[in-house]
């Protein structure tokens, strides 16, 4: 633990706030994530979780604060740029390019670590065909880390939900991200396929990535997470180890008081 | 300033023209998505049925008014049969389709019906029998007449009768509520087939009582009047916010003054280089500017995807 | 690309075959019907431009015309007397390319943001905007001679090599027409090779992913705006190529040419035949040429033989029948007649 503490931090969210109409989304929250640790973020239905990994990641314009990542501002408004400075995220409702093969997904998550234009399209001089073909070889190579090479010429829409959340943390994986983001990963999944899951993003912590985990699984946060946050109605509640948040008072009437369970 | 008060009043009547037609476009992509492209040839077959039984009753001696109200009738109703024709034949087996394979059927089904119209009505241009003996006003200056005051106060009441329509009976309940979500409206009941033929039939039949105005006001139709007609009332669906009814109604009315008033100045603002048969233009420009500025139209929602 | 079997050897060498005896065959019917096979070689060539607007990115472009229209009057005003220019066709053709490029810019700057319905209609009103102005720029200056059309457009010529004209090639006569059908098939090889490599590129694979989930690819780190406008340039290049071909075909341009049904036929081409699918949309082009001329020259005489006279205006029989084509293709196979076996698949699945 001790060690843990002096990592710095990766991503700081300064008073971050989204409203929609009524509906305030998220009430300046602040939390920083530290270098190459799993943090997790739970909170009831509603809460505004994955607001803010659509604040984080520039498909929403926050209201209000701003994001450090890796010591400098983040641009709001700008999806690409944030993937470009690193941050890599799933989405809650898988969204996969659907009548693309499953290698093909993969290889677009490369394409903003390439570099090939129109020209190299179509000439194909030999730069750009060794690019391609590493393309091609990374994206293999992801497919097999998260266990879905056998499905490789399959179209995206065709695989199993299990195989699609997969698929798009392979996706993620290819843009080479420092943070990856996960929106319910394990979401309608069997015991077993959450069993895999968790050693997968155990291994991707191991080769240096951190993660921000979104989970209403409530074993797999607890046994994953260095630390967790959790959100009610926008706000920050909490932020613990696992341990001290699960025995945390406010975090229990959260649950309970809203009538929501995890 | 004549002038002035002048094109807004001819813009006006157009603009209601617009209007009414635009209505049948937001009506049926605000419940189902889909830009019926074959709308606009359903206001031309209005007009030219109204003509030719007009044409018809008149000669045989039968009073003027009476002959209008039958005319107006038939054209309603041989609109409302093809619109529901259109739905059940063309769209309903596509609902699940890939997005432009519809869109496909109705250029093609656009394409029939223009060609239909042409056998039946031939290519020369009919004229339009003159139902009233139009009287001019003059008021500040400017003159209009008994058609245009008739073409104005008709599409107001066409107008109310649908937001009566939509927002106090039952059918249009179902409408409203398909147009939000139709898994949820169907799941409560909604029977979306019935939803989705009734927004065509009455589309249908605001554009064939357009169709009329058409034709009166302008006094002559043609089997091709229909695609530059249906174009500007999908632009002015747009520049509302295609979906939105209200938008519909002042995108058609902002339409049509934005037309008269920029061919009536064309010419002085860019000292004659621009003529005003470049009338046609401003629409698009008009459009292009707004979605610029605004890319849901005018008084659409802001429709950010849901991440 | 993999070593071709000897199968696959043998089916590319018969359509050599067939390309290269085609223009005989069509001429036997009468030289017409050899510029009907060059028109239906043009279309392949525009539908395959609009092919990577539409089916590649998936944005819906219902103006694709005007940068055809570009394209052909760039050439017509530099190749004829008009303005007494009269520039060698090599030097035109990458200009008129340009120039659409241009336009494809100017057009896909401020639209690009637009959800796709949106967009369908602006690119609509960009269309009539252009047509508009090539009809009324001959006053006060004579730029385009408004809906008269520019005439005596310089024919192409490639060095010496002129395509107006019968010449002798070994002992072969061939008639302008014919010259020109083999311009057009060498052409449009460039943009079937050009189209399928795009496909399976860096690019390609950005387009389809915009085609597909736009928020994704942004996520993943697509600029999509960027790359949006580059299929919006490419596609309008395309265009600006055909225009200058037809230009120097045709020998004459007028604003008639570049209507808003020309727009939607070019589009029909791609989503009938299948879109995204490079034969498909090569199918689809030929017979949406090649049908309306078919129905041209065989619905008066069919009428004839069955009725004794011609009962119907057998021009809108014509447009009657293509229409009711384009709606039972849709309503029978709507993914079009040759999709892709990917698409197939799903539809199939769907069902
Ligand atoms: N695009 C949007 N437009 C309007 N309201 C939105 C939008 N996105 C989210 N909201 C609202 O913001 C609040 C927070 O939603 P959010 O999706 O962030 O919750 P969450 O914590 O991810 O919940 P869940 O566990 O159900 O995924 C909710 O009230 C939601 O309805
Ligand atoms: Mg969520």
């Amino acid at each position: 633990m001790m060690v843990e503490n002096l990592s710095p931090p990766l991503l700081e969210a300064r008073q971050v706030a989204k409203h929609f109409g009524g509906v305030k989304a998220l009430r300046d929250v602040s939390l920083s994530i530290r270098q190459g640790e799993v943090y997790g973020l739970i909170g009831p239905n509603g809460a505004g979780k994955t607001t803010l990994f659509n604040c984080l990641t520039g498909l929403y314009v926050p209201d209000g604060g701003s994001f450090i990542f890796a010591g400098s501002p983040l641009a709001a408004d700008a999806p690409h740029e944030a993937a470009a400075r690193g941050i890599a995220r799933t989405f809650q409702n898988i969204r996969l390019f659907g009548n693309m093969t499953a290698l093909e997904n993969v290889m677009v998550g490369r394409h903003l670590r390439t570099r090939a234009g129109v020209f190299g399209a179509i000439f194909r001089d030999p730069k750009t065909r060794a690019e391609e073909a590493a393309i091609q070889r990374r994206a293999e190579e992801l497919l097999h880390y998260v266990g879905i090479a056998d499905r490789a010429w399959d179209l995206a829409n065709n695989l199993s939900y299990g195989d699609q959340r997969r698929l798009e943390i392979a996706r993620a994986l290819a843009t080479e991200p420092k943070l990856l983001c996960l929106d319910e990963p394990a979401a309608g999944m069997n015991a077993t396929e959450t069993a895999e899951l968790r050693r997968l993003i155990e291994g991707i912590r191991q080769d240096g990535t951190t993660v921000l985990l979104i989970e209403h699984d409530v074993k797999l946060v607890m046994g994953l997470c260095d630390r967790v946050a959790v959100l009610d109605y926008g706000e920050k509640i909490c932020e613990d180890v696992p341990a001290a948040v699960q025995r945390d008072q406010r975090v229990i009437e959260a649950y309970l008081g809203g009538g929501h369970l995890a | 300033m004549e002038t002035f008060l002048q094109q807004i009043i001819n813009g006006l009547v157009q603009g209601s023209i617009y209007a009414l037609v635009a209505l049948g476009y937001t009506m049926v992509y605000g419940i189902m998505g889909l830009i019926n492209f074959a709308h606009g040839e359903v206001v031309m077959i209005g007009t030219l049925v109204a003509i030719t039984v007009i044409g018809g009753l008149m000669a045989a001696g039968v009073p003027a008014v009476v002959a209008g109200g039958t005319g107006v009738l038939a054209a309603v109703v041989v609109c409302m049969a093809i619109g529901w024709w259109l739905e059940r034949v063309a769209y309903r087996p596509l609902r699940h389709a890939p997005r432009l394979t519809p869109l496909i059927t109705a250029i093609g089904m656009s394409i029939v019906l223009q060609n239909v119209a042409m056998i039946v009505w031939g290519r020369n241009y009919r004229t339009f029998p003159s139902l009233i003996r139009s009287e001019s006003f003059e008021v500040a200056g400017a003159s209009f007449t008994t058609v245009q005051v008739m073409i104005v106060s008709v599409s107001t009441l066409m107008m109310a009768g649908l937001l009566l329509l939509i927002y106090r009976t039952k059918l249009g309940m179902a409408m409203r509520a398909t147009a939000q979500n139709p898994q949820v409206a169907s799941l409560m009941g909604v029977n979306i087939d019935r939803v989705i033929a009734a927004a065509f039939v009455v589309g249908s039949a605001l554009g064939a009582v357009a169709g009329v105005m058409v034709g009166s006001y302008y006094e002559i139709a043609h089997y091709q009047m229909g695609s530059m007609l249906g174009l500007k009332a999908f632009t002015a669906a747009v520049l509302g916010g295609i979906g939105n009814i209200a938008g519909a109604v002042a995108g058609g009315v902002l339409l049509g003054i934005i037309e008269a008033l920029g061919a009536g100045y064309i010419g002085d603002l860019t000292h004659g280089f621009l003529g005003s048969h470049y009338q046609d233009i401003f629409a698009f420009i008009v459009l292009i500017g707004v979605l610029m500025f605004r890319p849901s139209g005018l008084f659409g929602e802001k429709t950010g995807d849901r991440a | 690309m993999k070593w071709m079997n000897s199968r696959s050897a043998a089916g590319i060498a018969l359509v050599a075959v067939a390309l290269v005896a085609l223009p005989f065959v069509a001429a036997m019917g009468g030289q017409a019907w050899v510029r009907i096979v060059d028109f239906a070689i043009l279309y392949v060539f525009l539908a395959l431009g609009l092919n990577i607007v539409v089916g590649l990115a998936g944005l819906l472009d219902l103006g694709y015309v005007a940068f055809y229209a570009v394209g052909a009057y760039v050439y017509a005003l530099l190749a004829s007397p008009h303005f007494g220019l009269h520039l060698p066709f090599w030097a035109i053709v990458p200009m008129g390319a340009a120039t659409a490029c241009v336009f494809g810019v100017l057009l896909g700057t401020p639209t690009l943001k637009l959800r796709g319905d949106y967009l369908a209609i602006v690119t609509l009103g960009f269309g009539e905007i252009i047509r508009i102005f090539l009809n009324n720029l001959n006053a006060p200056v004579n730029i385009t001679n408004g809906a008269q059309g520019i005439t005596l457009i310089d024919p192409v010529a490639i060095g010496g090599f002129k395509f107006s004209g019968t010449t002798q090639i070994l002992g072969i006569s061939l008639s302008g027409p014919q010259k020109y059908y083999f311009l057009l098939v060498a052409l449009a090889i460039v943009v079937i090779l050009i189209n399928l490599r795009l496909q399976h590129s860096r690019i390609g694979r950005a387009w389809q992913a915009i085609r597909e989930d736009e928020v994704a690819a942004k996520a993943i780190g697509i600029n999509t705006r960027n790359i949006k406008l580059l299929a919006f340039a490419m596609g309008a290049s395309f265009g600006g190529v055909a225009g200058g071909i037809f230009s120097a075909m045709q020998g004459f341009v007028s604003p008639e040419s570049f209507s808003l049904v020309e727009s939607i036929s070019i589009l029909s081409m791609v989503v009938l035949g299948g879109m995204g699918h490079i034969p498909g949309v090569i199918l689809g082009a030929v017979l949406l040429t090649v049908l309306p001329e078919l129905l041209r020259y065989g619905v008066g005489p069919v009428q004839q033989a069955l009725f004794g006279k011609v009962l119907v205006d057998p021009e809108s029989l014509r447009m009657l029948i293509f229409g009711l084509a384009l709606v039972l293709v849709m309503r029978w196979r709507p993914a079009g007649l040759w999709p892709s076996s990917e698409r197939r698949r799903e539809l199939a699945e769907k069902t």
